[in-house]
């Protein structure tokens, strides 16, 4: 009966633990100790720092207004493709995926050259006095470019899975298309709704290398946290630059408490 | 007519999904759209519904072409496949959903759901999702929800094909006495002869997009016009040669013929009453014999067929490889396109009340 008794720990277990624990929890540790290694009034005098809570209001700004676009868009472009059929569905739904498998960098860069200063719609831009490039609009549409499919993404499969006929029952009996998405769709969607709205957050809070193609660093105006703290580093000021990642990581594990309350929370609705 | 489809016509990338179908439904009366998988039944009721549109073809209703009316606007009440009731919503919002789209004032809605809910005997579970109802009870909330807005027809897709065995009889003999005590019009697509027999006034048979025939339960299973229908409705096989069998001859053009088990009888050789119908009658012994608990189904070897007879309980026992005499009464016999009834010649020559029965 031995070998059908299954061990509390196996292999693949142990292996998966010691892997998270090596690589994820371990750096997060050194992050906080290393914020933390000259007292906690240098941390807290390193986290007031003008420059500081400027790149943070700043994030959190463009988090706002990119949570907030991607949220709608990101409604509309799930709903679009799993709720009807029309030429062209199944492209738009591989699109959507574009900008995971674009390397950030690479949609800062063509961002530059739609809005920089070689392009036509640059002038057009200028005339009416909105600068894009090397200003915080640009850092915004990278963020939004870069986030925009986490939301769509948790919300396709539950709709697909959810079919049409609720929303044939309800469009027979003469409901207009807001009464049918806010009575029927929406209840069905919400917690994972939810949770793509928290993903797109903590992606936006972290976005790196299209912001930093499109932001000129100009301290104080259009920098924001990931882009302080290799500027601190940069100039070796290692201990003010563990301090503000210490505020990502504090966000980060905001965001992850988040996640698996709505995980919990969402399945005890679908019970 | 309350409702005629002129030459309706769709496809489906290509599927041709209904073909020039034409049927016309009485006000009042409930519609059986049978048919196997596949036949366009559920297109037809989409279409009817307004769900999809017809490629070409009219939708008169009531007097007037819909073809341009929304669904919600045909005055319709929908009963889906799987009922499609709004799973986060109560019982009590399910039904009044309808009602209070069209803005009624909450008095009046509380009213109508309250009496849908005693009518459907659904009273008590207005604060129940329909995850915790039975099947049974889903598709009464189902039902009560399609008719709240005083549909003038109501279309039913599979109504019982969600629900077990069991319930499912009781439930069709309520759904026929509920439709006629409203006396809405109603069209039910099904799959299940024996559904359609029991429920509908009017069958509408359909194969591959198109309509074979229609009438009423009784003209559908006395007087199949097409081969289809034959095969399809009652208790069905077919057989090649019939013009071997006593009292049938050849019908020209028609080679085969499709015999039911309520048309075969078989006695015991020494029944002392069979004297006067001997000439219509076959021997043939038995190869098979299934219990199906209300009678015994015997398969009986004539010149080389197998054909299948019920044998009541309350007669003579049989046993495996006793020989019989086998009267066919009638048969269907077909060309490519029609089927004819065919009567056993040799027993018309005899007086009536000598004619066997399954009482000797």
């Amino acid at each position: 009966m031995k070998k059908t008794q299954t061990k509390r720990f196996p292999l693949p277990v142990i292996l998966a633990i010691f892997f998270a624990a090596c690589f994820l929890v371990l750096p997060l540790i050194f992050v906080i100790v290393q914020a933390l290694s000259q007292g906690i009034g240098a941390y807290l005098a390193n986290i007031t720092e003008e420059y500081t809570q400027k790149a943070m209001l700043l994030t959190l700004k463009t988090t706002v207004v990119v949570v907030l676009v991607n949220t709608v868009f990101g409604l509309f472009a799930a709903w679009t493709v799993t709720k009807y059929s029309f030429p062209g569905r199944k492209a738009l739904t591989t699109l959507i995926d574009l900008p995971l498998s674009v390397s950030p960098v690479i949609s800062g860069l063509a961002f530059l050259l739609v809005f920089g200063r070689t392009s036509p719609l640059y002038g057009l831009l200028e005339g009416i006095g909105l600068k894009v490039v090397y200003a915080v609009p640009g850092i915004v549409l990278a963020t939004l470019f870069v986030t925009f499919p986490y939301i769509s993404r948790e919300m396709i499969p539950v709709l697909s899975a959810q079919g049409r006929d609720e929303e044939e029952a309800a469009a027979l009996m003469g409901a207009g298309w807001f009464t049918i998405f806010w009575r029927v769709t929406f209840p069905h969607i919400k917690w994972s709704l939810l949770y793509g709205v928290v993903l797109c957050t903590a992606r936006a809070m972290g976005e790196f290398g299209a912001v930093s193609i499109l932001s000129g660093h100009l301290r104080g105006k259009t920098n924001t946290l990931p882009l302080h703290i290799e500027i601190l580093y940069n100039e070796f000021r290692y201990s003010e630059a563990f301090a503000v990642s210490s505020i990502l990581v504090i966000l980060a594990l905001l965001v992850l408490v988040l996640r698996s309350l709505i995980e919990h929370r969402g399945r005890k609705g679908e019970a | 007519m309350y409702l005629e489809l002129k030459n309706i016509n769709k496809s489906f990338a290509g599927f041709k999904a209904a073909r020039d179908v034409s049927l016309g439904v009485e006000k009042g009366s409930l519609t059986a759209l049978l048919g196997p998988s596949g036949s366009g039944k559920t297109t037809v009721l989409r279409i009817i519904a307004g769900l999809e549109a017809p490629d070409s073809g009219e939708i008169i209703l009531d007097g007037r072409s819909v073809n341009e009316l929304p669904g919600s606007q045909r005055g319709i009440g929908f009963v889906f496949q799987n009922y499609a009731l709004f799973r986060y919503m109560t019982v009590y919002d399910n039904i009044a959903f309808g009602l209070q789209v069209q803005k009624k004032n909450k008095k009046e809605i509380k009213e109508r759901v309250v009496e849908l809910m005693e009518l459907t005997g659904l009273a008590g579970l207005e604060k129940r999702y329909p995850n915790q109802l039975s099947g049974g009870q889903r598709q009464r909330v189902a039902f009560a929800r399609a008719l709240a807005p005083n549909p003038q027809l109501l279309l039913l897709d599979e109504p019982f094909a969600a629900i077990d065995a069991k319930v499912r009889g009781e439930l069709r003999l309520w759904l026929k006495n509920m439709i006629h005590r409203l006396g809405v019009t109603s069209i039910f697509v099904t799959h299940d002869q024996s559904e359609a027999v029991e429920v509908a006034d009017q069958i509408v048979i359909m194969n591959e997009g198109q309509i074979e025939q229609s009438g009423t339960p009784l003209q559908i299973y006395k007087r199949p016009r097409t081969p289809f229908v034959a095969q399809f409705v009652g208790d069905s096989s077919v057989i090649e040669g019939y013009e071997r069998f006593a009292g049938f001859q050849r019908v020209p053009g028609a080679d085969k013929a499709v015999l039911r088990p309520e048309f075969v009888e078989c006695f015991r050789p020494d029944n002392k009453k069979l004297a006067a119908a001997m000439g219509a009658m076959e021997r043939g012994t038995i190869q098979e014999i299934v219990f199906k608990g209300h009678c015994m189904e015997l398969t009986l070897s004539v010149q080389g067929a197998g054909l299948r007879a019920q044998r009541s309980l309350e007669r003579r026992p049989v046993q495996l490889g006793d020989e019989m005499m086998v009267l066919i009464y009638r048969m269907y016999v077909f060309d490519g396109e029609n089927a004819r009834l065919l009567e056993n010649q040799e027993l018309l020559k005899i007086p009536p009340d000598q004619v066997p029965a399954a009482q000797m």
